[in-house]
């Protein structure tokens, strides 16, 4: 297995190695982690390589992620050791505390310091919650914005303010065209009955033309069946 | 001086009328489904000639009574004959049960259409659970579109007894769909006739559109492909034939009165032969290039499941064996799956229970009629698409005013009756009747807003209209060639129009469709009484899917007070007239 650290100290060196090959021999150590990246997911045609050097920049972020939670600056990058690093990408990965004689740091500390910098953590390798996935650490899950009034009452108060008018518009100048046919109607029976009472032969006097005479139209149009003188 | 009845301004208002009453959510949601379980393009044989057999000729039959006796449809069978005034009261009755539910569809449209205007769509994702940790619970078990259909617009109730509370949001979008059914209405054909050029026309155009789109989705030719292909064995099922028959039935509307009602607008000698056979070959244009796009759909929509469940079967393994990303693809995932399952045995039996057999077949198979396949698969469709917002708007737009195009055709069926009685229509205005109508159906329908009110309306749409309206069809069918006679009817025939209806027409009216209603009625009765208890689907949260369950008893009993309701008229009717009849004979017969 290979030993991962740079000790700053030569003498950390074989003590470090062997919490290395401690945590890797049996992963589910309490205090371990499991990471699985997906670059190529997230990255399609950009994707990077995972090398060594994305691997130190990751033990970086892990202790920077240490430093700014606990906010002692005693964490340093040989403090995280990572093993089992596969194909896949995925690997495990522990934080010691030098100070405390080479113990691993409790892991509810580092789950509480990765949650607190996971933005952080998955910008500097240009992945997201999904794609650099912390397999015990839960991630929060963004809720998607939402307006204080909810869209579809906006539409729906629109539509239905356009309905209602159109009805009470069609119900007004119906019952305005209803009332002028009314009003017609009245003035039309007003100007008969104001037609004064004077009738000869139950006909209106002004109906007759008494210039003309008394001449019947009916005869006057046979005169041509009489021979003439 | 008698009102002289509206007429419509021009033919192509009836004509758009008739085609906006008769094309509406049936072509959508019901052909693709009958096309695709009883043999997909070999369908086509039964349904063409069932439309030749008994859809074009009772059309016309129709079509052709409304405009001869001026009435709609109580005061058009009194005239053929006052015994038969029961049958117009059966379709008044029938056509009030439909408008009662039908509308309802309205209101899930508008609901959907006002949810269209956001980003992401709500539909697309699940939403958060209270921890925030995960996502709800009944929506990880199914999807997210299932769960916005089940719980967020219906609020669905685990069985039709827990009644539970009317839901404000449903029950306002019923207010609207009823409102803008009014507006639509109010004027009588004044009004109508301008609405249905809307109507009649806008599906067109959105279907076209998702021609367009659907044939160019990835995977849409899957779809097409598979559904037509004929699987002419089929057609040796008589399901087949008796569901074509069905369809055709249905689809056109018959026995509502609705189209009685829209023939007594025409002027006497309009050619309704022509715009019989103009109506219903447009109907089932309809229907077929309605199934092209759902295919299309369907098809993209398998594909798109078929190939997410072979990525999340290749993430498993990647993951499982810590193999390298992209080394594990749809091509060679067969082999590589060998090949693991020989290298590591005992972690491969381990993940075998996870691992699901992924089939573009089974994706297919899975036939969805009814609401399910219009909110729901395409829905789920629409949100994998480009720009989904505009797609959804459109699609959610189209079924609104297939909805409202059918809902104008119910509510003349009802008001047409009403504003010919001079009983009722000389004391009160068609804007007071119309909105008295709206209203009490408005109150009605606010049943299928509660929680349990999804299986109310299953109830509805399978009981209210089905068994009802073969029987008046039928006995307006006889009425018509036997009661008031053929020759008389040819007659009337020749002076509207100015030809004699052909051999064609009279061999079709007397023996082929009555004898076709009388099987599917005998079927229908049959099945029923064969089935026993009826069931229905009832959705299961826990689960997140469907599950049967029996009717309660007062349950079966408001299915057995749907059907008498209708089709008791007709009986009662003759009876009533014939009472009437005797009295007044014995009045005669004492008083001289």
């Amino acid at each position: 297995m290979q030993c991962l650290s740079f000790p700053l100290h030569p003498g950390n060196c074989t003590a470090l190695c062997t919490t290395a090959v401690r945590v890797c021999s049996s992963p589910d150590a309490q205090n371990a982690f499991k990471v699985r990246i997906s670059i190529k997911t997230a990255l399609g045609d950009n994707a990077y390589a995972w090398d060594a050097n994305e691997e130190y920049l990751f033990r970086a972020m892990v202790a920077f992620a240490m430093r700014r939670y606990s906010s002692k600056s005693t964490t340093q990058i040989s403090n995280v050791l990572l093993c089992n690093v596969t194909d896949r990408v995925s690997f495990w990965f522990v934080v010691t505390d030098s100070s405390k004689n080479v113990t691993t740091v409790p892991g509810s500390e580092v789950e509480a310091a990765i949650r607190m910098n996971r933005n952080r953590i998955n910008n500097a390798f240009l992945l997201s919650d999904k794609t650099l996935q912390f397999l015990k650490i839960t991630s929060t899950l963004s809720p998607p914005v939402e307006p204080s009034t909810p869209v579809w009452i906006i539409v729906f108060g629109v539509v239905l303010c356009l309905i209602v008018a159109g009805i009470v518009f069609l119900i007004v100048s119906g019952i305005q065209k209803h009332k002028k046919k009314n009003k017609e109607s009245t003035e039309r029976e007003n100007l008969e009955e104001k037609v004064e009472v004077t009738l000869e032969n139950g006909i209106p006097c002004e109906a007759l033309d008494l210039k003309a005479g008394h001449i019947n139209g009916v005869f006057a149009a046979e005169d041509e069946r009489f021979t003439s003188l | 001086m008698e009102k002289s009845r509206p007429l419509w301004d021009n033919p192509l208002q009836f004509v758009f009328a008739c085609i906006s009453y008769a094309v509406g959510l049936g072509n959508v949601w019901r052909f693709p489904y009958l096309c695709q379980m009883y043999g997909g393009g070999g369908f086509l044989i039964p349904y063409l000639i069932m439309l030749i057999a008994e859809g074009m000729p009772l059309l016309y039959l129709e079509l052709a009574v409304g405009q001869r006796m001026r009435q709609g449809s109580i005061g058009a069978w009194k005239i053929i004959s006052p015994y038969l005034c029961g049958v117009g009261v059966a379709s008044v009755v029938v056509s009030f049960f439909l408008s009662m539910y039908y509308n309802v569809i309205n209101a899930w449209a508008f609901w959907y259409l006002f949810h269209s205007f956001q980003d992401p769509l709500p539909w697309a994702t699940c939403p958060l659970n209270s921890n925030r940790t995960g996502y709800e619970e009944e929506c990880e078990k199914t999807s997210s579109t299932q769960y916005f259909w089940y719980r967020q617009t219906l609020n669905i109730a685990p069985s039709l007894e827990a009644s539970g509370s009317v839901q404000w949001e449903q029950a306002l979008c019923l207010t609207l769909a009823w409102l803008v059914v009014y507006l639509c209405i109010l004027r009588g054909t004044a009004s109508t006739g301008k609405v249905v050029y809307v109507t009649a026309s806008l599906p067109y155009c959105v279907l076209i559109i998702y021609l367009i789109r659907g044939l160019t989705l990835h995977g849409a030719v899957n779809g097409l492909v598979y559904m037509f292909t004929p699987k002419l064995e089929q057609l040796s099922n008589p399901k087949t034939w008796i569901s074509a028959a069905t369809q055709i039935f249905f689809s056109l509307g018959l026995g509502f009165g609705s189209l009685i009602a829209f023939a007594s607008y025409n002027e006497p000698s309009n050619n309704c032969q022509r715009h019989a056979v103009i109506v219903s070959l447009i109907n089932s244009t309809t229907s077929i290039f309605a199934s092209i796009v759902t295919f299309s759909i369907y098809g993209f929509k398998a594909t798109f499941n078929y190939e997410s469940c072979i990525n999340k079967v290749i993430l498993l393994l990647l993951n499982a064996f810590d193999l390298e990303e992209g080394s594990l693809t749809a091509d060679n995932l067969n082999e590589m799956k060998d090949h693991l399952m020989a290298t590591y045995p005992q972690e491969y039996a381990q993940l075998m229970p996870q691992i699901k057999n992924c089939s573009l077949e089974a994706e297919l198979d899975t036939a969805v009629q009814g609401t399910g396949l219009a909110f729901i698969v395409y829905s789920e469709a629409i949100k994998n698409m480009e720009v989904p917002q505009l797609y959804s708007v459109l699609y959610f737009f189209m079924l609104l005013m297939l909805g409202i195009g059918s809902m104008l055709g119910n509510t003349a069926a009802i008001l047409t009756p009403l504003t010919d009685s001079r009983v009722i229509a000389s004391r009160f205005p068609k804007e007071v009747i119309s909105g008295v109508v709206c209203f009490m159906n408005c109150i009605i329908g606010l049943i299928f807003t509660m929680e349990a009110g999804n299986y109310w309306f299953d109830i509805f749409n399978d009981y209210a209209a089905t068994l009802s309206l073969l029987l008046i069809v039928l006995v307006e069918t006889i009425a018509v060639c036997y009661i008031y006679g053929i020759r008389r009817f040819e007659k009337d025939l020749y002076t509207m129009i100015g030809c004699k209806p052909n051999w064609y027409w009279k061999i079709m009216w007397a023996f082929v469709s009555p004898l076709l209603i009388i099987s599917l009625f005998i079927f229908y009765l049959t099945d029923y009484i064969l089935t026993g208890t009826l069931q229905y689907q009832a959705w299961d949260a826990t689960q997140g899917q469907l599950v049967t369950k029996d009717y309660p008893g007062y349950a079966l009993a408001v299915i057995g007070l749907l059907v008498a309701s209708s089709t008791m008229c007709i009986p009662l009717g003759a009876l009533v007239t014939f009472i009437r009849k005797r009295l007044k004979r014995e009045r005669v017969s004492t008083v001289a």
